[in-house]
Order: C-alpha cells, then sequence, then structure tokens
C-alpha cells in the first residue's frame, strides 16, 4: 500500500486561436485540428516506495500544482500513466466545499463525505475530529462566524481523521497559528512513521529537508533533478540566482557530498579556511574555542560593490548562523580586477558537536537574487567536537551558569507568626 | 461505463444524499416559511394564468364547463413542465457553478446531474401531493389513470436529464449555451399547449405544434388529470426515441469530455 509510480507524465492544455474554431474542430467531421497544445508538464517518470516521503520543489509555473492535481485525478493527464495503490488524501485546498451557512458539524459531514466516507464512519470519527481541531463549542456555530484560521483547523481535521496510505501536502499548508502548525506537522510526522508515503510540494528548506527521503526538482514542466533533499535545495537555490551567463556546477566531494557552485564569475573564492587561536587551519573545532573564518576572493573583473556572506548549515542542512557583509555595513566598493581581498571573520565556537558545513555567496546586495558573483555550498566542512566543557545536547552553546539556593520549607508557625501585625 | 459509473456512484452516497438534503436545507435557511416557498412560487403562477386566461380572455375549455377545470388542465401543464425547466436549467449550470469542486477535489463528476435530479424530484413530489390533494378535496380524483404517471413522469426525467447532460457539457465549453437556452425554454413553453388548449388554435397550426415531442407529453397529463383518460402510448414514441437518444450523447459526451471539461473551468 501507498505505491505511486508515474511514467510518461504530460500534461497540455488546448489552446485555440478564437473562440469559434472549438465549434468548427466539432462540428466539421474529419477537419484538421485546429487547437495548439500548450505543454505544462512533459515526460515525469518516477516511482515512489510505500513509507517514502519526497519533497517537489520548482519555481511558479514550473508544473508542480499540475502534478499533483493529476495525482489526486482532478485533472487528466494528457499522456502518461499513474498507477498508484492505497488511499489518497490530499490537503490541497482546505475549507473547500465548506458551506457559511452550515454549523461547523454539518461541515465536518460534508467534507467527510466529499472525501467519500459514509455518515457512520464521520460520525465514529467525530470525537476524534474535534478533539483535534480545538475550536471547542464553535463547533456547533455556522462556519461564517469562524475566523480563517479555525476553519483551517477544522479542515485539517477532518482531511486527515483517517491516516491515508498516500498523503499529498501542498506548501498552502501554513494552517492556523504556530501551535496548530506545530501540531499539524507533527500528525503528519506521525502518519510518515506509521508508514504513509508523503508528497510535498513546499520551497521551505527546511520543511524539505527535515521530513523527505529525496526531492524532485521541477523546470518548465519536466523533471530537472531528483536526489537528495540537500542537494536538490542547493541546486534549486543555485538555480533561482540563475541570470545569464551564470554557470552551475555541482562537484563530487570525497566525503560523497556534492558541491554546487553557481555565478557570473566577476569575483571567486580562492579558498576557504578555519583558523584557531594560533592562526593554523583546522577541521577540528573545540567548543569554547575562539575561531577565524578565513575567505580569500580574487576580483577578476572591476565590480562596484562586493558582499561577502556565509551561512553555517549542520549535517541536515538546517541554518545555524549565517551573516554577510552588507549587514553588518562592511561591503567593500569599488574593486579592480586583479584584487585579492582576505576576509576574516572571528568568533567563538559556540555550537553543539556534529559535523557542520560553510555555505557561501558573493554578490552585490544582501541578497544573491540580484546579482550573483558566486555562490558555493560546502566551501567548507569542519567538525566541532567536546572535551573540555559539559556534555550537553543540541546544536547550541548557551554556556549556561548555574547557582542553586537550599533552603527549609517555611513551616506553618512560621508563616502564621508574619501574618502577626 | 455504466457499470463504472454506478460503482462511484454508490461509494460516494453518502455525498450525494448528503447534497441533497443540504441543499434542501440551505434554500430554506434564514428564510420564515421554509419549504412552503417550493409551493407558494408554482400557486401563484396558477392564480395568475387562471384569473387571466380563464376569467380575462374568457378562453373555455371544450366539453368541461365549470370553474375549476381550467385550473386543473393549468396545473396538469404548469407542474409537470416546471419539473422539465428546473431538471434542464439546473443540469445547464451544474459543472460551471461547482467548478471549484471539481478543479480541486477528486470526486466521481456523475454525483453531480444526480443531485439534481433528486433534487428536482424532492421539489416535484411536494408539489405534486398537495396538487392530488386538491383533486381529492374538490372530487376530481383519477383514479386508477393515475398509475399513467409513473411511466409519463420516468419519460419526462429521462429526457431531461439527458438533454440536461448535453447542455451542461456544453455550456462549460461555449457559454452561449446557456443564455441561448434559456430563451429556447421561454418559446418552447408558449409553443406547448400548456396555458392554452390545442383546439383554440388553427388546423396548420396545431400540426405544427404536434412536432414539437413535449406536446403528447402535455396532452397526456391533461387528459389524465381532466378527463381521467389513459395517455395514447403511440404517440409518446417520438419524445421517447429522442430521450433515449439524448442520454445516450449525454454519456458519451460526459464520458470523452468529462477530463477537459475541467482544463476549461
Amino acid at each position: 500500500m501507498g505505491h505511486l509510480r508515474v511514467s510518461g507524465l504530460g500534461k497540455a492544455y488546448k489552446q485555440y486561436p478564437n473562440r469559434w474554431s472549438r465549434l468548427f474542430e466539432w462540428l466539421i467531421p474529419f477537419s484538421r485540428p485546429r487547437h495548439q497544445l500548450h505543454w505544462v508538464l512533459q515526460g515525469v517518470d518516477f516511482e515512489i516506495q510505500p513509507g517514502e516521503a519526497v519533497g517537489i520543489v520548482g519555481v511558479n509555473g514550473a508544473g508542480k500544482s499540475t502534478l499533483l492535481k493529476m495525482i489526486t485525478g482532478t485533472t487528466q493527464p494528457t499522456c502518461g500513466h499513474i498507477q498508484l495503490r492505497g488511499r489518497v488524501a490530499a490537503l490541497l485546498e482546505l475549507g473547500m466545499g465548506f458551506h457559511p451557512d452550515f454549523t461547523g458539524r454539518q461541515n465536518a459531514f460534508m467534507a467527510g463525505q466529499l472525501l467519500g466516507m459514509q455518515v457512520e464512519e464521520i460520525e465514529a470519527l467525530m470525537p476524534q475530529i474535534e478533539g483535534f481541531a480545538e475550536i471547542g463549542a464553535a463547533i456547533d456555530q455556522p462556519v461564517r462566524t469562524y475566523s480563517s484560521g479555525m476553519q483551517m483547523r477544522l479542515a485539517f481535521s477532518v482531511a486527515t481523521a483517517r491516516r491515508p496510505d498516500i498523503l499529498i501536502v501542498d506548501e498552502a499548508l501554513s494552517v492556523g497559528d504556530a501551535y496548530f502548525q506545530h501540531k499539524s506537522f507533527e500528525r503528519i510526522r506521525s502518519f510518515r512513521k506509521a508508514g504513509t508515503t508523503l508528497l510535498i510540494v513546499s520551497h521551505d528548506r527546511s520543511a524539505i529537508q527535515s521530513i523527505c527521503d529525496t526531492a524532485i526538482l521541477l523546470e518548465h514542466g519536466r523533471m530537472a533533478m531528483r536526489g537528495k533533499p540537500e542537494e536538490v535545495m542547493d541546486y534549486y537555490n543555485a538555480m533561482l540566482a540563475q541570470r545569464e551567463g551564470q554557470i552551475v556546477r555541482q562537484e563530487m566531494l570525497a566525503n560523497g557530498q556534492v558541491r554546487t557552485i553557481s555565478g557570473t564569475g566577476e569575483a571567486g573564492i580562492v579558498d576557504v579556511q578555519l583558523l584557531n587561536s594560533q592562526g593554523q587551519p583546522v577541521e577540528v573545532a573545540e567548543i569554547g574555542q575562539p575561531m577565524v573564518l578565513q575567505v580569500r576572493v580574487e576580483i577578476r573583473q572591476d565590480i562596484e560593490r562586493l558582499v561577502l556572506g556565509f551561512l553555517i548549515k549542520d549535517r541536515l542542512g538546517q541554518p545555524m548562523y549565517g551573516i554577510n557583509t552588507h549587514r553588518q555595513d562592511k561591503a567593500v566598493t569599488d574593486l579592480k580586477a586583479g584584487e585579492l581581498i582576505t576576509f576574516r571573520f572571528s568568533f567563538d565556537m559556540r555550537l553543539g558537536k556534529g559535523n557542520y558545513s560553510v555555505a557561501l555567496s558573493l554578490s552585490r546586495l544582501d541578497s544573491h537574487l540580484d546579482r550573483n558573483f558566486e555562490w558555493r555550498d560546502y566551501g567548507l566542512v569542519f567538525h566541532v567536537i567536546n572535551n573540555r566543557q559539559e556534555d550537553f545536547v543540541g546544536c547550541s552553546w548557551l554556556q549556561a551558569r548555574t547557582s542553586i539556593q537550599r533552603a527549609a520549607l517555611p513551616t506553618a508557625e512560621a508563616l502564621t507568626q508574619k501574618e502577626l501585625p | 461505463m455504466l457499470l463504472t459509473l454506478h460503482r462511484a456512484l454508490w461509494s460516494y452516497r453518502g455525498f450525494v444524499l448528503g447534497s441533497v438534503k443540504r441543499e434542501f436545507q440551505a434554500r430554506y435557511r434564514n428564510s420564515l416559511f421554509g419549504a412552503l416557498w417550493t409551493v407558494l412560487n408554482p400557486l401563484s403562477m396558477i392564480l395568475v394564468y387562471t384569473v387571466i386566461f380563464s376569467h380575462i380572455m374568457r378562453a373555455r375549455l371544450p366539453g368541461v364547463d365549470d370553474g375549476m377545470a381550467y385550473s386543473v388542465y393549468l396545473c396538469a401543464g404548469l407542474l409537470t413542465w416546471g419539473l422539465f425547466a428546473e431538471i434542464t436549467t439546473r443540469s445547464q449550470g451544474m459543472f460551471l457553478e461547482n467548478a471549484n469542486l471539481l478543479k480541486k477535489i477528486s470526486f466521481p463528476r456523475i454525483c453531480l446531474p444526480v443531485i439534481v435530479l433528486f433534487n428536482a424530484g424532492i421539489n416535484f413530489a411536494i408539489i405534486l401531493g398537495l396538487f392530488l390533494g386538491f383533486l381529492l378535496i374538490t372530487g376530481r380524483w383519477p383514479g386508477m389513470t393515475l398509475l399513467a404517471l409513473v411511466p409519463l413522469l420516468a419519460l419526462q426525467v429521462m429526457f431531461a436529464a439527458g438533454l440536461g447532460m448535453l447542455l451542461g457539457i456544453l455550456n462549460v465549453f461555449f457559454r452561449d449555451v446557456g443564455q441561448l437556452f434559456g430563451i429556447c425554454l421561454q418559446f418552447w413553453f408558449w409553443l406547448t399547449p400548456i396555458v392554452y388548449p390545442m383546439t383554440i388554435l388553427p388546423p396548420s397550426i396545431q400540426q405544427l405544434l404536434a412536432l414539437n415531442p413535449m406536446t403528447a407529453l402535455m396532452q397526456s397529463y391533461q387528459n389524465l388529470f381532466l378527463y381521467n383518460q389513459w395517455p395514447v402510448w403511440s404517440s409518446l414514441t417520438p419524445l421517447l426515441v429522442i430521450g433515449l437518444l439524448m442520454c445516450v450523447t449525454g454519456l458519451r459526451m460526459f464520458r470523452r469530455r468529462g477530463g477537459e471539461m475541467v482544463d476549461e473551468l
């Protein structure tokens, strides 16, 4: 159960030159086709094993929604096949078909019926739905009195009342407040643990990386890449920055990780080093030690302004700390070709133990979306070990200082005495 | 194909029944008189027609001469025409009105026409019940001939459903269809002997009206309720043939264009 295979999938919309041509095409027998096909998705092949979690990324218009719509069955593919085993639930349009004049309970029934459930089933699930939505007595009020957050809560609770074999989640899943977002994400996680196959569309790097096993990148209606979420997201980010004349290349590192380098190349990173307090390059850092991140940049063409940014990421690609010289008011201006610039960032190592990588970007302004001279993932990989500090848990060393006071509980006698004038 | 449609409908029976119930409730939600409006609407129409045609225009029905006769004649045609008009006009808009649902949620599309049929059926049942009660009270109960109502209604619903399906699909691709059919329905109503008896027309026009497949059906209803006569079954064959044709083409079109339809919504 929960198996999904997509082969040769494509979707094209018919475009007619004018309103009459469709009529002519229908009415005149054996006439030539009068429409043109506008392909939005072409040649998509992939297979998802039961229990796997796959993220789909791509810019707007890359065909993500079309792909999901075809998998859920609302849109018919123009060519290719979709084979799936198991019950599919889609969190695409929550609250669709809610009728404002009916109560939350009635609407929950209706939404359940729209998912193909019978009244008895919904009745049995209703206490659980109410419990999860946590909207209290409002469940028996008309939905028009609900806030949008409350509607979302109810809709999500109904849609996920039964564990599906395949769950399709759209990025729009920012349901309600932070508390409920957490709760809904937790439910998705628990489904995944119980063996549900997941298909997630998102722009949120951390969401994709923390929950998905693999990611698929769609570009202009085609599958551009499938691989580890980390690699795909790096490639995707580089692609976002892509401008004319930019190159994107990926290199395999010795440890099997893939480094993505992109940019227009007016400036380039020569080397990146992590230096200890004696100024020696190291790969292993001790918690609490003062460190210097040294980046040398060569200028290949005259540029008016240069900003260097770095981002330290953990093993899963979650950002730990990132800053750039623009935000520090230290942008370098009027650079001439042939210059070599050395940047030194010094800080105390306050990260928890583990493996980290450093991504670097050379740009003109705060964001690399404007001009991207070079973007480099895995510019440097280092380890943090803990030999000197107490053994703590987590990714940041907050260096808690502890003080403890001990005293006897005040006796009842002492309390009454205090109250006396 | 019919089997898969049937299976899809059965697994979504909860949705179909629920929608029928909700649509009925929704119509009367926040209204004080509720279902009374279902009755008041045709009643007011009958009143207007009775007053204008029976008394002012002095239209008389041949053979029967009492004040109630024209009202019964009118009801027989008007109420059943109402069922026909409701099914066709509602079907013609069913895919467009549910565009959001069709685009966003995956469910068997065949549920929509079935919901339309059920809803129209419920409304008609209420009115028919009242009409039969009226006949009983005024001593005009048709007796056994009332059984003929079952095949007559079945025939009419089949014709209306087939036509409605065609209109509903065409309306998605060519929005003119909805506008055009609204106008056509007006002409169709007046070109069918519902308000007036066929006999007041000159013979040449009578021949022309006989080509209208609804004429025979309406006359069957009128004869049934007014004169307790069994329908002349042979006169209904054209309607049966056209109705079957409509249903077959409607379903074929539904299967061929159903997927493409979602792209156009």
